[in-house]
């Protein structure tokens, strides 16, 4: 015997780490009898082989790394034992998976083993390709395993079939061959076999039409037989199980009928009757009489309709429902979700009982019942339901919060006709649960406020309010702030109350107060200071009285560690010392934010986010500053409109670009001005305008004060604008699409216009009478080989068009790279498009222009519609 | 289809695993290790599911154990825990009265009987009858090859003598 191998046996060695104290005692156990296991693999030792892999398994399943014994398990299957076999499978089957190399080797020892005259060597044979084959290895052995599916002994039939439906879950075109077998096998009579083969048929089903077909014609009446009789059968203790005979069998039956019933009809009316039967009959007492009662009724949910059963389900349902046991509840309430989409009046009728579900102190059958209420509301019981979940907002638990604050802000969003009801209940929602709130949601929130200007007034109070009593919610505090810095004078004068609101005295000084309160709030992060800070200025010239105090709690952030704060800060206090004529003409309140732009740039933003995430940040003041990123680019857009040819004229350049003057100049360069040069020109005005006098009596010297040695003057002038972000506004008052993208946070950025070296036209690609396809062109900049299309798909036709799929094919010296469309459905009427992004790359770039043939396939009243094309008009150059 | 089997001590440590899904062995110790973060923190009263990365998680205890299976979204959970049932009756009959203990110094039997019972992550038996025969029957030719080789080994002492 080997020296170093341990003389401990499998038993000794588990007590040994059974024993150990310590997680470091019980390393040292297993690094021990490791480095014995393989020494011993070293030696070839063949008597202790079994044994070792026996020890390797026990030490995997503590999670130590086991890799080593990989090649034992295949030397075991491969000697002639049983015993050896039964371990070397039983290691194969825990030490790998299938994504391990190693396992192809072991192909060989298997297709031996499935052809052994031992039928127990057979059955470990099939056990292990069953758990874990690889594709290849599907390949390889299907026919063996198509053979062993007619084997004498039923117990390696049903192994078989089941191996049968790993191999066509990998492999899905071999799923043909195994059609008949399986058919054959639902014949049987031995329970075992007779459950594998209809599991076996269930999954051919998913993939492959044609057995579906096969199926649905040959095997719906004898399955509807054999349901039968397993239903009708008497007592029969091998498989009785709480009084029902088999269940197993029963749910699998009932899956298979499911899904030959789904979408047809004749086959649906051919087991309505057992369907019935099993519903009514069926014991309800007992977890195995529910499960077939709960499959039962996903199998009548799904085929094809028939009220009288339907009722019969949903009632059943009603009953889990009531059921005091849990997990009835919960598979109820799963199925109730999927039951909403066929008919959800008779689900409301159960409405009350869910909600009590919200509230169950099971976090499951929460989240079930808050998935499902998220479903059943609607403008008829918005309001009640809204009451309840806020209020139990109040006492649930700290980790449901987030899902509940979700729901509610999302429902209350969905049916804000009442632009009161609305801010009431967000209101409600941040007061409670504000840390919860996403960003869009407040930003939501802050669009809707702004647009109701009646109820401005009445707003800020209530926020104020708010604010006094709960001053932990971030996002309440954000709102409110920018609230109380909007309409400050509203809050102070009872502007605009309302018959249902309580008087309120507020003084100047208590205005100022709260923001000061929360810009000394520890908690307060980043962006909720910044926003204070601005606040404070707009307060500055809506009070003028404390504006000195206000000036004050602004220099205290003079020597804030944070950059964005910090220049903030002494910004506004040169803006403040210095210019007070100019003050009040840049913290005028905001315009009216437009809600259409805003809610489209919550849809679509995707596209640019990820844009301005790929070389934006080396310009930015400051990395980290949320609300920094965005601005930045809205002003350098604004400024290649507005500034360009009156500027030089005059010295009021800067006015133009914090948008001072109200009445803005047309914009002759449009969008298609290349927009390097307009950084250049605005570096050039800079550096014009820094030594000028200005007529206003500010020089720009002033505002660029805290950024002249700088090197690029501009970046630092946005800064300036960035410190603006989301209310200051200072930038443009008059125009007020640009500000949708300082609140929105996200916008093209400044580098993302350089990359566009030319713009290109857009192209229609594509138009016939029931479709419209766009081509929008874009360079990389370094790349001029490779052209960005974003291809842009509307229905004109009046029919929603499905399973949508567009196909492109380009000649060899193109390549083209396709990414996922943005859905597959598209809106009939031009209500709402698809689009795609399409990379080409064209190696002869100059000599040959695109060409491209297309196909576009989608399901208009479920006919398949075919549109084919050759694209020849590409702009040149691309 | 079933992904993966897990027997859980009451205390975190990890009595069997069996995946039908691959999972690489990092990815295995995480899952573990959420699972028992999830399920043994439950109380006793609660519903036997828990949701997990889009998959649900079936469990039952047994005394100090605990079997979870975890299941698409569309499988019927109460039909596994009558798996879960059948398995701990199979079992029971297999040791007699299974505790802890047997599981822990017999694993591999455990794995033996839970082959015979799921392949693919589909059941294979309802009749706990026959799945204790098959289990029987191999393991009787398992002894009785043991016995040949030490009746061998005995011969060529015997010869050697």
């Amino acid at each position: 015997m080997n020296p170093f191998s341990s003389g401990t046996c499998l038993r000794d060695m588990i007590r040994a780490i059974r024993a150990c104290k310590t997680a470091a005692e019980e390393r040292a156990v297993v690094r021990k009898e490791c480095a014995a296991i393989r020494a011993s693999i070293n030696e070839d030792d063949q008597d202790y082989r079994h044994r070792n892999l026996a020890k390797l398994m026990f030490i995997q399943m503590l999670g130590y790394p086991t890799h080593f014994g990989q090649m034992e398990c295949l030397k075991l299957i491969a000697s002639a034992g049983f015993p050896e076999k039964r371990i070397g499978y039983l290691g194969l089957m825990l030490l790998l998976d299938e994504r391990e190399e190693v396992l192809m080797l072991v192909t060989n020892s298997l297709k031996q083993d499935l052809n052994h005259s031992n039928q127990y060597i057979v059955g470990l044979a099939l056990c292990a390709l069953g758990n874990i084959c690889s594709a290849e290895m599907a390949r390889d052995l299907a026919p063996e395993v198509e053979r062993l599916l007619q084997f004498r002994d039923p117990n390696i039939r049903k192994k078989a079939a089941l191996c049968s439906i790993r191999i066509i879950k990998k492999v899905p075109a071999l799923a043909e061959n195994f059609i008949n077998c399986a058919a054959s096998l639902l014949k049987e009579k031995h329970h075992g076999v007779l459950i594998t083969g209809v599991q076996l048929c269930a999954d051919l089903c998913k993939v492959s039409s044609e057995a579906l077909e096969y199926f649905r014609k040959k095997c719906t009446e004898g399955l509807v037989r054999t349901l039968r009789d397993i239903v009708n059968s008497p007592y029969s203790p091998e498989y009785d199980i709480s009084g029902v005979t088999d269940p197993y069998l029963h749910i699998r039956l009932l899956k298979l009928l499911r899904i030959l019933g789904q979408g047809d009809a004749d086959a649906s009316d051919r087991m309505t009757d057992i369907l019935a039967q099993v519903a009514t009959k069926t014991e309800s007492n007992k977890n195995a009489g529910n499960a077939i009662l709960y499959e039962c009724v996903e199998t009548i949910m799904s085929i094809e309709d028939d009220g009288g059963l339907r009722v019969l389900a949903i009632n059943i349902l009603g009953k889990f429902l009531s059921n005091r046991d849990n997990n009835i509840r919960y598979v109820a309430l799963n199925m109730l979700m999927r039951a909403t989409t066929l008919g959800a009046q008779a689900v409301q009728r159960h409405r009350a009982t869910i909600l009590d579900c919200v509230k169950d102190s099971d976090a499951s059958i929460r989240k079930r019942a808050l998935d499902l209420l998220y479903l059943l509301v609607n403008d008829n019981n918005v309001k009640p339901l809204i009451k309840e979940l806020i209020e139990y907002l109040e006492v649930s638990d700290q980790e449901f919060k987030g899902d509940l604050t979700a729901k509610i802000c999302s429902l209350v969003e969905k049916f804000s006709s009442e632009k009161i009801w609305y801010i009431d209940q967000m209101l409600k929602v941040l007061s409670e649960a504000g840390n919860f709130v996403k960003d869009e949601v407040w930003h939501a929130l802050i669009v809707v406020i702004s647009n109701a200007s009646d109820l401005h007034g009445y707003t800020v109070r209530a926020l104020y309010r708010a604010f006094l009593t709960s001053t932990e919610q971030e996002t309440l505090v954000r709102v409110a702030v920018w609230c109380i810095g909007e309409y400050g004078d509203m809050l102070v004068n009872n502007v605009g109350m309302l018959d249902i609101e309580d008087p309120i005295t507020v003084t100047e000084c208590d205005a100022v107060d709260a923001v000061e309160v929360a810009i000394k709030r520890h908690t307060s992060d980043l962006t909720t200071k910044a926003m204070a800070l601005i606040a404070l200025l707009k307060l500055s010239s809506r009070f003028p009285s404390y504006s000195e105090r206000i000036k004050g709690i602004i220099v205290q952030n003079k020597g804030n560690v944070v950059l964005e704060l910090q220049q903030r800060s002494i910004e506004f206090n040169r803006i403040l010392q210095k210019h007070p004529k100019f003050r009040s003409a840049l913290v005028e309140r905001m315009p009216v934010l437009d809600e259409a732009t805003f809610s489209g740039r919550r849809a679509g933003s995707l596209p640019t986010a990820i844009s301005t995430s790929s070389g934006a940040p080396s310009n930015l003041p400051n990395g980290i500053a949320k609300p920094a990123t965005a601005p930045i680019p809205d002003l350098l857009d604004l400024s290649s409109d507005d500034v360009p040819a009156p500027s030089f004229s005059g010295g009021d350049f800067l006015q133009d670009l914090l948008g001072v003057d109200l009445s803005p100049t047309p914009a002759p360069s449009g969008a298609d001005m290349p927009p390097k040069a307009s950084t250049d020109v605005l570096l050039d005005l800079l550096s014009i305008g820094m030594p000028l006098p200005v007529q206003t009596g500010l020089s720009a010297s002033d505002i660029l004060s805290s950024s002249q040695d700088d090197k690029a003057p501009f970046v630092n002038f946005n800064g300036l604008a960035s410190l603006s972000s989301l209310s200051a506004n200072a930038t443009s008052p008059a125009n007020a699409a640009p500000m949708m993208d300082l609140l929105d946070g996200r916008g093209p950025g400044p580098q993302k216009s350089e990359e566009n070296d030319q713009a290109y036209p857009s192209l229609v690609a594509y138009e016939s009478s029931s479709l419209r396809v766009m081509f929008n062109f874009s360079k990389q900049r370094g790349s001029p080989q490779t052209t960005l299309i974003q291809a842009t798909f509307t229905n004109l036709s009046s029919n929603v068009y499905n399973d949508f799929l567009f196909q492109a094919a380009v000649p060899k010296f193109l390549q083209l790279h396709l990414d996922p469309a943005s859905s597959n459905t598209l809106p009939a009427s031009g209500d709402g498009s698809i689009t795609q992004n399409l990379k080409v790359t064209n190696s002869q770039h100059g000599k040959k222009s695109l060409v491209m043939r297309v196909r576009i396939a989608y399901k208009t009243n479920n006919k398949d519609v075919l549109e084919e094309r050759q694209i020849n008009n590409f702009p040149q150059n691309l | 289809m079933i992904h993966f089997v897990l027997l859980i001590s009451r205390q975190g440590k990890v009595r069997l695993t069996k995946w039908y899904s691959p999972y690489s062995q990092k990815e295995r110790t995480k899952v573990i290790r959420e699972l028992s973060g999830l399920i043994l923190t439950r109380g006793p009263k609660l519903c036997n599911f828990v949701e997990w990365r889009g998959l649900r998680v079936v469990y039952k205890r047994y005394a100090s154990l605990y079997f979870c299976m975890c299941i698409d979204e569309d499988d019927n959970e109460l039909e596994i825990l009558e798996i879960i049932h059948h398995y701990v009756e199979v079992l029971d009959r297999y040791f007699g009265s299974v505790c802890e203990l047997d599981l822990i110094y017999n694993f591999h039997k455990a794995y033996f009987i839970l082959d015979e019972l799921l392949i693919a992550g589909e059941l294979q038996e309802p009749s706990k009858r026959t799945v204790t025969r098959l289990v029987a029957a191999q393991d009787s030719l398992v002894e009785t090859a043991k016995e040949q080789t030490s009746s061998i080994t005995n011969i060529i002492a015997q010869a050697a003598k």
